[in-house]
């Protein structure tokens, strides 16, 4: 579980690349047309880096959410899930608070959020801590019920009345995030159509407090003396139990911000399956980026860059579908993976 | 619940038993000898994906059989050489694998059939059709698979090799046998497996490849496999067990029970990893993973 920051890392982006053309090779398309169409359709215009950003910052958030609890030897598949069930935790909120005055239903849905996910994490945390169960397979577990969860909630208790869609009725127009676009349209200047928000400086303030939390405190401490060695924390007089629950539960309340962006910040309602993946591209995040914070914003980039990138593909080259970003990213942590076993 | 509809009900349950069954046993392979993989599921699309396209492209449903075998084989040993070869960490190989096995499988499926990703719909010679009683020849091999598997832990020296390097992989070494050589040969019975997991899912329940159409299939066999404490005999009974779950939750949606009212059917969907939880967590009995699983072997 020992990672440390290694130039070897660098190799990873280039095997996105590398797949990505493969990818285009095999369908007859000259690779280096498309990877320029990527690279334009990801940051070639305001709108494109637009959203690259929105992007960008849900991956942020959950490269985070791993980072936080790999370091404490904890390998938190299930940020998709604790997403999830934020989400579920925010709409309830958001639509309870809903006659409160403005600032109210805004704080209660963000704090609503970070309690749900960070709930939904420690539960695996503490049955690691108490129970013995590893963490890998319980959140795996937890992923499949949150979604399972989710869909109950949205075509039964949750679901807007008279609608046939599986989504709750639209949250207070106080409880909406600030888009990029409200104060470009204020000045006057043109918009990008984009559903970037405020959400992607809370994922910067977060980057610096995950930072303060693993290098800065006496917690982060514990928990990377946890990651280094479970037994030696013991030895050394580390309460394991609540340290393995600390992590979790800031590795959960870190992935709620998938929900805050994505909710808030663009859908405005709680829909089935909101975080596609973002979970998972979490995992990707975290290891390139050495599960150091500050080197996490860059690598969410890399990936939101080839989400947005890859979507407006399709527009010039009707034989690629977006599906070959998650081609690419597979492949990506491919070698990071391979790559954990040669550098021991 | 009256003769027919239980009759139907157990023939449902067994042909969605099938393909859990093959990837649970694939599953056990791999960990028995040492290797975690929860790249199950990326290996079954793989599978399912080459299975469908080849047999609609050559209209044969024995190349899609085969094709899908060896996709399947192909995905594992490219994960085997990440895990073995260069000893990486193998829960994000897995992982990787089934990004890769999603993504691919969708991406070559859109670029070729141009559908969104769905291949079109099998005829009757391009897929695997029911032999007896509504069951098809993969159903029967899955069974046969478990005595196979069951038979080489118990008796046979490759089998008895595999255990060893799961459980102590520094004595198989001691002994002369080769740890190396062992994973690679149970992974790549593990890809046989997940690929047979693959055609059972795209030639004989559906007429063709969807997207993502596994839906956690491969998790639910991962969670079979440790609710059958990785024993051959419990894989059976586990998957029996969550495919007749699945086959409720199917023919029966919000049934009701008398005295606890109309149980959703995100309920029954949830129940096997609900289940598997509360083992894990010794609430009911006791799970043990074999002792080396996850640890790349690294000779001294």
């Amino acid at each position: 579980m020992n990672l440390r920051f290694s130039p070897g890392l660098a190799v990873a982006p280039l095997a996105a690349l590398a797949a990505t053309s493969v990818c285009a090779v095999a369908v007859g398309e000259n690779p280096f047309a498309v990877l320029r169409a990527l690279a334009i359709g990801g940051l070639g215009s305001a709108e494109a880096l637009a959203f690259t950003l929105y992007y960008t910052t849900d991956f942020i958030f959950t490269g985070l959410a791993v980072a936080v609890a790999y370091r404490a030897g904890l390998f938190n598949i299930g940020v998709e899930g604790q997403s999830l069930v934020a989400g579920a935790g925010l709409a309830m909120a958001a639509l309870t608070g809903e006659a409160l005055p403005a600032p109210l239903p805004l704080a209660a849905a963000v704090c609503a959020a970070m309690i749900f996910g960070a709930g939904w994490a420690i539960v695996p945390g503490w049955l690691q801590a108490r129970r013995g169960s590893h963490i890998v397979i319980t959140t795996i577990m937890f992923n499949f019920i949150a979604s399972a969860l989710l869909s109950w909630l949205l075509v039964d208790p949750l679901r807007a009345p008279g609608s046939m869609q599986p989504e709750t009725r639209p949250f207070p127009a106080s409880s909406r995030l600030w888009r990029l676009d409200d104060i470009l349209s204020a000045l006057g200047w043109p918009t990008t159509g984009s559903p970037l928000n405020i959400s992607l400086l809370l994922a910067l303030l977060a980057v610096i407090a995950a930072n303060i939390y693993i290098f800065r405190t006496r917690a982060g401490f514990e928990a990377r003396v946890m990651g280094a060695n479970a037994d030696a924390a013991a030895y050394a007089g580390i309460a394991v139990p609540p340290t393995i629950m600390l992590a979790m539960g800031l590795s959960g309340a870190l992935a709620s911000g998938v929900a805050i962006n994505e909710l808030l910040g663009a859908q405005n309602r709680l829909i089935l399956d909101f975080p596609a993946g973002a979970g998972f591209v979490g995992i990707a995040v975290a290891l390139l980026a050495g599960t150091r914070p500050l080197a996490i914003p860059l690598a969410a980039l890399l990936f939101g860059f080839l989400t947005q990138g890859g979507a407006e593909l399709g527009l010039e080259y009707p034989r690629i579908s977006p599906y070959i970003v998650e081609a690419a990213q597979g492949v990506t942590v491919l070698v990071i993976g391979a790559l954990l076993g040669l550098r021991r | 619940m009256d003769f027919d509809a239980g009759l139907s009900w157990a023939s449902a349950t067994l042909r969605l038993a099938t393909p859990l069954i093959f990837a649970c046993l694939a599953g056990l392979w791999s960990e028995r000898s040492g290797v975690v993989d929860v790249g199950l599921e990326g290996k079954m699309l793989a599978g399912a994906f080459a299975g469908a396209a080849a047999a609609s492209l050559t209209g044969d449903v024995r190349y899609g059989f085969a094709a899908a075998v060896a996709a399947s084989l192909a995905f594992a040993m490219a994960q085997a050489y990440a895990e073995i070869e260069c000893g990486g960490d193998q829960i994000v190989c897995g992982m990787a694998i089934n990004m890769i096995g999603a993504g691919l499988t969708a991406f070559l499926g859109a670029a070729i059939f141009g559908e969104g990703g769905r291949t079109p719909a099998l005829r009757a010679a391009e897929r695997i059709e029911p032999i007896v009683a509504g069951q098809d020849a993969l159903t029967l091999l899955a069974f046969v698979a478990v005595a196979a598997t069951s038979i080489a832990f118990s008796r046979t020296r490759f089998g008895l090799r595999v255990l060893a390097a799961g459980e102590n992989p520094l004595a198989l070494d001691a002994a002369g046998g080769s740890v190396r050589a062992t994973r690679y040969r149970a992974i790549a019975i593990c890809g046989i497996l997940c690929g047979l997991a693959g055609a059972d899912l795209s030639l004989a329940q559906a007429a063709g490849f969807l997207p993502n159409m596994t839906a956690g299939k491969g998790f639910i066999a991962l969670a079979a496999l440790i609710f059958a404490k990785w024993r051959p005999g419990g894989c059976l009974g586990a998957c029996l067990l969550f495919g007749a779950l699945d086959a409720i939750a199917i023919r029966a949606p919000d049934a009701a029970l008398p005295g606890v009212g109309v149980i959703p059917v995100q309920a029954f969907q949830a129940l096997p990893y609900v289940l598997t939880v509360a083992l894990l967590a010794g609430f009911v009995g006791r799970a043990r993973p074999p002792a080396a699983a996850g640890v790349p072997y690294r000779r001294e």
